[in-house]
């Protein structure tokens, strides 16, 4: 078992998919000679050469679908954009094609692909680079849309996600790369559905993805600390949502928050609480709440961008109003 | 390379003729729906192409691409006429299930991927293929017909740049046909010769004129050869004119008919037919006869399939969203316990 950093752990998937598989090709800006903005195919260029470790042009939407084109012909593009943002130059190909290829032709052409991409707020890159825009990707039939949060997952369901025949949006983020966690020397798959209780308890759900997890984790800390015992689930899949995860912790807390990065409106949020009401509406003893980031776009100012997105405090006063002790 | 057989490629033009105007009839009856977007007029074009991307198929099919005007692209690709008629009635006999209907014909078992909605979408995915085509060194490359409108989109200039830079095997075909819906090229696009764009990003390229199919297939040869070698893309303007309005929903009343009667004095099966018959192999009463054969072969195989076949079942809505049966190992519900 070694502690690896997420990037780290995101690195050895590629890796060893790429050793594993000769139709396996990372693509994206920045990625080959220069190792990744984000240090995640560092050196894998040497390793692999320039036909398998391709570097882009600034160019989303043909680069992601020429990945598209290619993955449609058999081979198993890992395309990294450097920003979500940068993503949405690419929607018309992922919504348009990616996502509807195999609907459209009956089952008979198929796109996979996996596009990895972070996101989130770190430290004050502004509006046109804070974007979250999961809501954007869970809310569209033919991708699968997974978020992990550990080094562990990052890892293996990158080569779950390589291995997958369906286009996988596969959403990082930017402040988790240095992350660390225990990740086992064997090779590991982790499953593209299903949450995961990462912490149990009977007072409370707190339901969070990606780097809300761990604001989650921080806020049933210090909720311990006043002998509240709340459960955290990790969602780590938003499409599909494991409703059934959900529904059994919530029979055994009867209440719960979602807490999330993204905007409020049509979220992810909306999604799981949705959900809840009509899968144990009758189990709860409180009204469910959203802890989510406001719905403005992310202004630079520091102490703006830190009104704009919630932290593990937002979560564990909210979780007390919840409970009724505030 | 075999011998082509002029008779048979203008019975394949003239079927193709006929299989667009009983699509047109089967709009009318209310027996297609959607956007349905004809290519009588253009028939040369895609027949050529293919004829000769198919002359040297060594290596089985190459693989094509285009946008939604795809009825024929995908049957001279190879994708079964029933298929694609049961496709426009939106019947699970279609090639795309009925998922897909007019504007997304598919049929992957002979490497036609597709028509696209999206007007310059397959300019990367065509590369894309190519892409899959030189990493896999089997010989195979892909063909992408295209509008000329389609080249005032941003990926038409990304996909170019990327394509001659990495030297893929890519024939990319222009179908200028003058118009962009109801926008004559000289309103849209700064250079009316799409070929001359291509000077931009290295890629040979040339213009032919695309109503004798076999100007268009000397043309082709040329260019498939180029990109076969490896050489990189290639890149046809073909001059083309569609008779028919953009869509169902357009009757073309931004052209004028002058215009349209001088373009049908250069009607691919008529220029064929007639230097068939001036060279004494073919006669009037055996074009007549591969006229009406073609009438009903469509009218009594074609069509009663389409008539014939089953609805998809409600119940399959969501089928093809995802892959049927994913394999357990990474897919599928985290059982337990996770963290
Ligand atoms: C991205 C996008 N923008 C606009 C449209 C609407 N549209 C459909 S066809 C078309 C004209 C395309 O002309 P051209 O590429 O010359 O092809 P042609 O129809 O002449 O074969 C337009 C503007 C679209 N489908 N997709």
């Amino acid at each position: 078992m070694a502690e690896l950093a997420y990037w780290e752990a995101l690195r050895r998937a590629h890796d060893e998919e790429l050793a594993h598989d000769p139709l396996v090709i990372a693509m994206g800006e920045d990625i080959g000679v220069a190792g990744g903005t984000y240090k995640v195919t560092l050196g894998l260029y040497g390793k692999y050469g320039e036909e398998r470790i391709i570097d882009t042009p600034i160019s989303e939407n043909s680069y992601t679908g020429i990945g598209i084109g290619a993955s449609m012909a058999g081979m198993r593009p890992i395309i990294e954009i450097m920003s979500i943002n940068f993503a949405l130059l690419a929607l018309d190909t992922l919504i348009n094609a990616a996502a509807k290829i195999r609907y459209m032709s009956g089952g008979r052409a198929q796109c996979p692909i996996v596009m990895r991409t972070p996101g989130g707020t770190a430290h004050q890159l502004a509006a046109q680079h804070s974007a979250r825009l999961s809501r954007l990707f869970m809310g569209t039939p033919g991708l699968r849309v997974v978020t992990p949060s550990t080094p562990l997952d990052a890892y293996g369901m990158l080569k779950s996600a390589v291995r997958c025949n369906d286009p996988v949006i596969f959403l990082e983020h930017e402040s988790m790369y240095n992350l660390k966690g225990e990740v086992p020397d064997e090779e590991t798959f982790r499953p593209l559905e299903g949450a995961g209780v990462v912490r149990e308890g009977t007072d409370i759900t707190l339901i969070g993805y990606n780097y809300s997890v761990h604001w989650c984790l921080t806020a049933a800390d210090k909720l311990a600390q006043e002998g509240i015992h709340a459960e955290v689930i990790d969602l780590r899949s938003l499409k599909p949502i494991d409703r059934e995860t959900i529904r059994r912790s919530i029979e055994k807390t009867h209440r719960v928050l979602v807490a999330e990065e993204d905007e409020a409106p049509v979220g992810v949020g909306s999604e799981v609480i949705a959900g809840i009401i009509e899968d144990c509406f009758f189990a709860l003893d409180a009204q469910p709440v959203r802890v989510h980031a406001a719905d403005v776009p992310v202004p630079y100012n520091y102490s703006l961008e830190k009104a704009a997105i919630p932290d593990a405090k937002d979560v564990y006063q909210s979780a007390l109003k919840v409970l009724g002790k505030v | 390379m075999r011998k082509i057989d002029r008779k048979r490629l203008l019975r394949e033009m003239v079927f193709f003729r006929r299989f667009e105007d009983r699509s047109f009839e089967a709009y009318m009856e209310r027996k297609v729906g959607g956007f349905l977007h004809l290519y009588s007029g253009q028939e040369a074009v895609a027949t050529g192409v293919l004829e000769m991307v198919q002359a040297d198929r060594g290596v089985g099919f190459d693989y094509a691409i285009t946008g939604y005007r795809d009825h024929i692209h995908a049957i001279k690709a190879g994708a079964p006429a029933r298929e694609v008629m049961a496709e426009l009635y939106g019947k699970e006999t279609g090639s795309s299930r009925g998922r897909g209907g007019s504007m997304h014909i598919f049929d992957p078992s002979v490497r036609f991927m597709g028509g696209y909605a999206l007007v310059g979408q397959p300019f990367p995915l065509a590369a894309g293929l190519a892409l899959a085509c030189k990493h896999q060194k089997e010989g195979r490359i892909a063909v992408c017909f295209l509008g000329d409108g389609a080249n005032n989109q941003g990926t038409f200039h990304e996909t170019m740049n990327m394509a001659s830079l990495w030297k893929l095997p890519v024939l990319f075909v222009c179908e200028n046909n003058c118009y962009a819906i109801g926008t004559v090229i000289q309103r849209s696009t700064a250079v009316i010769d799409q070929y001359k764009r291509l000077e931009a990003y290295n890629i040979p390229a040339s213009q032919h004129p695309g109503q004798d199919i076999e100007v268009v297939m000397e043309a082709a040869q040329s260019a498939i050869a180029h990109v076969r070698s490896g050489a990189g893309p290639y890149f046809l303007e073909f001059l083309t004119y569609r008779y028919r309005g953009h869509s169902m929903s357009d009757a073309g009343a931004y052209r004028s008919k002058e215009e349209v009667a001088e373009w049908m004095q250069r009607d691919p099966i008529q220029i064929l037919a007639k230097r068939l018959i001036e060279a004494g192999e073919l006669t009037e009463e055996e074009f007549k006869a591969m006229e009406q054969a073609v009438q009903s072969e469509i009218d009594n195989d074609i069509i009663q399939f389409a008539e014939e076949s089953p609805e998809p079942k409600v119940a399959d809505l969501a089928k093809y969203v995802l892959e049927d049966n994913p394999d357990p190992r990474w897919i599928g519900p985290l059982q337990g316990q996770g963290g």
